[in-house]
């Protein structure tokens, strides 16, 4: 794919979150998404064939993004403790400036499966995503400082925490900035996956 | 002419042994070589009389491990062992004990180690006869493994070894390589039951073939079977950290196996690993017979 190709993918995927954020995953159209970049319907099918398939791409765009900024975490020499804290903040640094992006995660990605149960079947969209937390379990468990458990009591302890907040934010009931709760989220994070 | 071939025991368990026995065409074999000295076959000299005088010998096999107040015929095995090494061809390290130490590095003797390895770690008493070594690993050898090799040194083939001195023949393989349960592994099935024909141990039953170097599925054993065919997993006899802990289980980090298959990256891993684990392969959860 040629870079301008791929950039017009990523407008075309970031002006359907926004759509998708502002009116809800059924309410927005094609042709919606299609005016927003002053583009035709036929033309943006030449990108994605189906709403549907754009919703896969999407979810796969956004695992990827966050996996690479963990990844970058990941690769640093730093203690299981800081990174906790940086994952804890990139997560959170995208959910303050892209904020679409985790609340289609939260929102249409894990509350619309009848989308994404074909081509998205297990975790196969969010691999990048994940892929990188088990990484950070892994490596945490193997230099002694989280407690061996099953991936998954551990992963829904990490991501059902952050995904609440994001959520309560969302919501409007959260009364500070999420970035004012990292101290104290990575704490309780930390002291509850530590040995 | 037959071949001259000195078996020396050292701090061993005759496993070797037992297994170069079930060698299928041992009478062809007798008629190509002869042993001067071997623990439990007949030969026409005995170990105090290959002591006390220097025999002629073209190949000197060691098998067990190494330490210097270990004796045989009241001299030390160092010593035997630096004596005839000078007047053969060759050295062939017998089994994982000879080549890297192995179980006995636990026993009394003090500095036990292979010829020309500790585990991984090289060693230097034997340093000048490196270049005349060949090792053979496994707990024990597999017998064609062994036979063909002196074969290959009878007609002075050129061998290709590895870092470890082994044959790349047999030792650039993964035991993994060949299992009948390969298909198990792609798609991540485990749920075996020992000695059943379904399933790949790799996940929860701490085979370690995908990490372990040597030919047990490309050569059978008694050209019948392998260990993780017949439904057990491999316990990585070969390799130099052998023997491991808690040979039946899978060591795992928050699920995640902390040894990969030889070359593999974490990240190509967990990649395709979670790929195959969203799918259900209906034929692979079923038995193969009788269900
Ligand atoms: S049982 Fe062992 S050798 Fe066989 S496929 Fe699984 S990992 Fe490979
Ligand atoms: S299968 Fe593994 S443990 Fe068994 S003999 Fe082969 S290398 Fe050794």
């Amino acid at each position: 794919m040629t870079d301008k190709k791929q950039l017009k993918r990523e407008q075309i995927m970031q002006s359907a979150l926004e759509l998708f954020a502002l009116k809800g995953f059924y309410s927005t159209s094609v042709p919606d998404i299609a005016s927003s970049l002053k583009m035709s319907v036929g033309n943006l099918y030449n990108y994605f064939k189906s709403k549907d398939i754009l919703a896969k791409e999407i979810i796969k765009y956004i695992s990827a993004y966050l996996g690479k900024k963990i990844r970058e975490v990941n690769e640093q020499n730093i203690s299981t403790e800081e990174k906790t804290r940086k994952i804890i903040e990139v997560y959170f640094k995208t959910a303050m400036l892209k904020p679409e992006m985790i609340d289609y995660f939260l929102r249409i990605y894990l509350s619309t499966r009848e989308v994404f149960n074909e081509g998205c079947e297990g975790m196969i969209c969010v691999n990048e995503f994940v892929t990188e937390i088990m990484i950070y379990f892994e490596e945490g468990v193997k230099c002694g400082d989280l407690r061996d458990q099953d991936f998954f009591s551990a992963f829904g302890l990490f991501m059902g925490y952050l995904g609440g907040m994001v959520f309560l934010k969302g919501e409007k009931i959260l009364p500070k900035e999420l970035d004012e709760y990292v101290d104290d989220i990575a704490f309780n994070i930390y002291k509850a996956l530590s040995k | 002419m037959k071949t001259k071939v000195l078996w020396l025991s050292a701090i061993a368990c005759n496993g070797n042994t037992h297994s170069f026995l079930n060698y299928p065409y041992m009478e062809q074999f007798l008629n190509d070589f002869e042993f001067i000295y071997h623990p439990v076959i007949d030969t026409d000299y005995t170990l105090e009389e290959i002591v006390s005088s220097v025999i002629a010998c073209d190949i000197l096999l060691i098998e067990g491990s190494i330490a210097e107040d270990f004796q045989r015929a009241d001299t030390s095995i160092v010593k035997i062992i630096q004596t005839y090494s000078k007047i053969v061809k060759k050295i062939v390290t017998v089994g994982t004990c000879a080549t890297f130490g192995g179980i006995f590095r636990e026993s009394d003797y003090k500095n036990v180690s292979g010829l020309h390895f500790n585990q991984e770690l090289p060693t230097n008493t034997f340093r000048e006869i490196k270049d005349k070594t060949v090792s053979i690993s496994g707990c024990p050898i597999h017998p064609e493994v062994l036979v063909n090799t002196l074969y290959a040194i009878k007609k002075d083939i050129r061998l290709e070894l590895d870092k470890y001195l082994r044959p790349k023949e047999y030792f650039a393989y993964t035991i993994h390589n060949g299992c009948t349960r390969n298909e198990y592994f792609e798609y991540k099935v485990d749920n075996h039951k020992f000695g059943e024909l379904e399933g790949c141990m790799f996940y929860d039953h701490g085979c370690q073939a995908p990490y372990t170097q040597g030919s047990c599925n490309k050569i059978l054993w008694n050209e019948i079977n392998s260990k993780t065919r017949a439904g057990l997993p491999c316990m990585g006899c070969t390799e130099p950290g052998f023997p491991r802990e808690n040979l039946f289980s899978t060591k795992k980090n928050m699920g995640i196996p902390e040894n990969l298959p030889v070359g593999v990256g974490k990240r190509v891993y967990l990649t395709l690993a979670g790929i195959t684990k969203a799918f259900t392969i209906e034929r692979l959860e079923k038995k193969l017979l009788n269900d």
